[in-house]
């Protein structure tokens, strides 16, 4: 696999909109091609060369393309958009809407990541080491369609609003999480490993939620149903099983209604 | 201003019978003239189509029920809306764009008139304003009156004189161009949870029916001598087997004559008859009944329609039709705005994703088609998506296209997942013909201009006409193999002359023009009784002043008005 390094030199003053950090563009493209593709700070255009020391070589296909971002990008937003296929590693924090759109491949940032990192994603892995603000793998504002594949693990704590809409994949907190979780979802799987303080599944339809700390505050939707032992993340244990929300709609399947399942660890 | 000359383009103009012709069109100032001075810049036209500016009879593209859209879709705008631009302003959206948008996008595909279908009297004000932010296009603005208290009280009586100086004294207050009719009473039921889905279902409190305010109404429209004539949203719309609902009204115009001085001859426009061409009583044995519907209005001349084209993309319904909107929300369970318009009418917006592999919107894709293709007479016709119901103004190029080609609908019906059921379900393949850019023009140019009483000014290329001309990248003699290059033709004209000025250049902008709005001032004699009424009712149930509702002069600083004298 071959390795294109962006070495940031500049702080940007306001945001940069790095939306041609992806794979997907680079491909086929020389170190001098990259640093002219377009970005914006604010209003105004600008090139990632004003920002980047670009080296390296690209590969022949997205999948054999790593870009190694060596450095912080605490005001870099967008990385990764759309990708599907090939790497990203970043050696320091990241802005907002990493791997947003992302079909495929993978992005390893190994600080902590702002909002929205994984909207509305379809497939791939983005692997945080540190924490995320709000918003992992949800839908874009207004939007009804948000996550639908592929996986987000977050190594540190979330903020609110984990995986709003969401219709398939997973979400993985090994922290402590605050508010809003799986609202509205038709599907897919929020695992938190800590402690929620509530809102949990508000509005779900389906899907599956796994809790292994407290929820401080549980919302009246759900109903305990009974004892459930599962596997989950490579952890076995016994959880309390609940269903909701029932204030919400459900779809039948073979005359049987679905609900969202709500799994919380007993202690 | 300046002097043109078009020269050596294939002229296709309806109103004088030219088909393709090669000549050239004169422009002095803002008018087409029969010779240009020897100043004049010549635009060469050689190897394409001239036609006149578009005008557009029904579309949603001001006023509270786009801008709840706009608020409540923010998706609308994702990865569609391009960043700033020299020269123009932000353009965003696709299904709801923004102000600036609409009067590009309709300029870009050579537009020049286009109608707001249907403007809450009450509301009016902020139609308007958005109006007067659309740049190049002109626009005119229907206000609603089929479920107004005063209408169906005055017709509930039999007070055509009444409800005509009613109806005037509304289109003066709000700059309005003429009387629309959505869901007739049951938008007013509505506001007791039930709806009309008949023609005789009757309104409750009221006790009229959709039907005696749909012959008031026509009435009422001819008695006033208006430039339009009454425009319909029939009652039951989408509903499996509302053809029968859709026939029944169409009979209400039987015998009636039209009586205005504008050039006009139907008595009743009836609007996205797509929507109200529908067979069968389930979506499960759902099926077109376009041919049924189109064989009516072909034997009566003093109807016209437009289409509603469904285009297969993801938009955002929204009418003043309140228990529609709520049926929809309940089949597709996305977001649902719902007001009610006190003492006028109500709305609702739900957003919408024709789906290809959806057989009943592949149905509906078809009918809308149909409809077109059994047309006898296209000037009676019109192209329209009701923007942005059926899809977007943007899909009109795509919608010419299907009709222009039966390779084109062919090959959109083969990536239908369900094709062989839309086949069943609709006469869509058996139907060989293809329209001709005469028809074309017909449909988007003449026909319309006449239907809206706005043939001396629009729609054709005769001397005297305003300066809208299109020129489109189109050789007649040698029209392209691939039916694409149709839509792209018409999608961004090469020229694009607004009121004598150069607004689009190879489909890019280059001139935010002179826009004007366009609304009839009907001129009664004086009715104490209905001013009264009026008065009263400002007192009694409006939570507004009367001083405080017409729309102020400043709120539409660019007018043309029509003044319709009204001999009693």
């Amino acid at each position: 696999m071959a390795t294109i390094k962006l070495k940031p030199y500049k702080t940007p003053e306001l945001y940069l909109e790095g939306f041609n950090i992806s794979p997907d563009v680079f491909v086929g493209k020389s170190p001098s091609e990259i640093a002219s593709l377009e970005g914006r700070e604010g209003k105004t255009r600008i090139e990632l060369g004003d920002f980047f020391e670009v080296s390296g070589t690209t590969g022949a296909t997205a999948s054999d393309t790593n870009i190694l971002i060596d450095g912080d990008c605490s005001r870099v937003k967008y990385i990764g958009n759309k990708m599907t296929d090939g790497s990203i590693t970043v050696n320091g924090n990241a802005d907002m809407y990493v791997g947003g759109w992302m079909k495929g491949g993978s992005i390893h940032v190994k600080g902590d990541v702002d909002s929205f990192c994984g909207i509305a994603m379809e497939g791939g892995d983005i692997q945080i080491d540190g924490n995320a603000q709000n918003y992992v793998g949800c839908a874009y504002r207004g939007d009804w369609r948000g996550m639908r594949g592929g996986t987000i693990h977050i190594n540190g704590n979330a903020g609110n609003d984990i995986g709003t809409f969401m219709l398939g994949g997973t979400i993985i907190i090994e922290k402590n999480a605050f508010i809003h979780v799986s609202t509205h979802a038709e599907g897919g799987t929020v695992i938190i490993k800590g402690d929620v303080q509530g809102r949990v599944g508000g509005q779900m339809v389906k899907g599956d939620i796994y809790v292994f700390g407290n929820i401080q505050y549980m919302l009246p939707g759900f109903k305990e149903i009974g004892m459930i032992e599962h596997e989950i993340v490579g952890e076995k244990a016994m959880f309390k099983h609940f269903i909701g929300d029932l204030g919400e709609r459900h779809p039948k399947s073979k005359g049987k209604e679905i609900f969202g399942n709500l799994y919380l660890r007993a202690s | 201003m300046a002097e043109f000359l078009i020269k050596n383009g294939f002229v296709i103009d309806p109103t004088q019978k030219i088909n393709g012709d090669i000549a050239d069109i004169a422009i002095k100032d803002d008018k087409i003239v029969e010779k240009a001075g020897p100043g004049a810049k010549i635009i060469d036209a050689k190897g394409k189509v001239v036609m006149a500016g578009g005008v557009d009879v029904h579309a949603h593209v001001a006023g509270p029920k786009v801008n709840i859209g706009r608020t409540m879709r923010p998706e609308d705008k994702l990865f569609k809306s391009p960043h700033a631009q020299e020269n123009y302003r932000m353009e965003m959206g696709f299904s709801i764009p923004s102000t600036f948008k609409t009067g590009y996008d309709y300029a870009r595909m050579g537009y020049a008139f286009v109608m707001e279908a249907a403007m809450p009297p009450l509301h009016s004000p902020h139609v308007h304003e958005e109006i007067h932010d659309t740049p190049i296009i002109d626009e005119g603005a229907l206000p609603v009156f089929a479920n107004n208290w005063f209408v169906m009280e005055y017709l509930k009586n039999g007070e055509i004189e009444n409800s005509a100086a009613y109806c005037a004294w509304l289109l003066s207050a709000t700059k309005g161009y003429g009387i629309k009719l959505v869901n007739p009473g049951g938008t007013a039921a509505w506001a007791w949870g039930l709806n009309c889905l008949t023609i005789h279902d009757p309104v409750p409190y009221y006790d009229i029916t959709p039907a005696e305010i749909i012959t008031g109404l026509i009435k009422t429209n001819e008695y006033l001598g208006l430039p339009h004539s009454v425009h319909i949203h029939q009652n039951s719309l989408g509903v499996p087997g509302n053809y029968a609902v859709t026939l029944e009204s169409l009979k209400l115009a039987e015998g009636v004559k039209a009586r205005n001085k504008f050039n006009r001859d139907q008595v009743m426009h009836s609007t996205h008859i797509q929507f109200h061409s529908y067979g069968g009583d389930s979506w499960g044995n759902f099926e077109s009944k376009a041919k049924d519907v189109m064989d009516d209005v072909n034997s009566h001349k003093n109807i016209t329609v437009d289409l509603g084209c469904v285009t297969l993309d993801e938009t955002t319904t929204m009418t003043a039709d309140g228990p529609f909107e709520h049926h929809l929300n309940h089949l597709n369970h996305l977001k649902w705005a719902n007001t009610d318009v006190e003492l006028e009418t109500a709305a609702g917006v739900v957003p919408y994703v024709y789906d290809k592999d959806i057989k009943v919107c592949g149905i509906q894709w078809a009918i809308g088609l149909e409809l077109a293709l059994y047309a006898k007479d296209p000037s009676r016709t019109f192209i329209t998506t009701d923007h942005p119901n059926a899809g977007p103004f943007t899909r009109y190029p795509r919608v010419i296209k299907w009709l222009m080609s039966k390779n084109a609908r062919e090959e959109t019906l083969n990536t239908f997942k369900h094709c062989s059921k839309v086949v069943d379900a609709t006469d869509i393949q058996s139907i060989d013909s293809e329209m001709s850019l005469y028809n074309i023009a017909e449909m988007t140019r003449s026909g319309p201009a006449k239907a809206l009483g706005l043939s001396h000014m629009y729609g054709g290329l005769g001397s005297g006409l305003d300066a809208n001309v299109a020129v489109f990248d189109l050789n007649i003699n040698d029209m392209p193999d691939d039916p694409q290059k149709i839509e792209d033709a018409f999608l961004r004209a090469s020229w694009f002359i607004k009121s004598g000025q150069i607004v689009v250049k190879d489909g890019e902008i280059t001139n935010h023009g002179n826009k004007r709005t366009v609304w009839v001032n009907a001129k009664v004699k004086e009715n104490p009784q209905v001013t009264r009424d009026i008065h009263d009712k400002f007192l009694k149930n409006y939570t507004v002043g009367i001083d405080n509702y017409s729309v102020r002069d400043y709120l539409a600083p660019n007018p043309y008005v029509i003044n319709v004298d009204v001999e009693a």
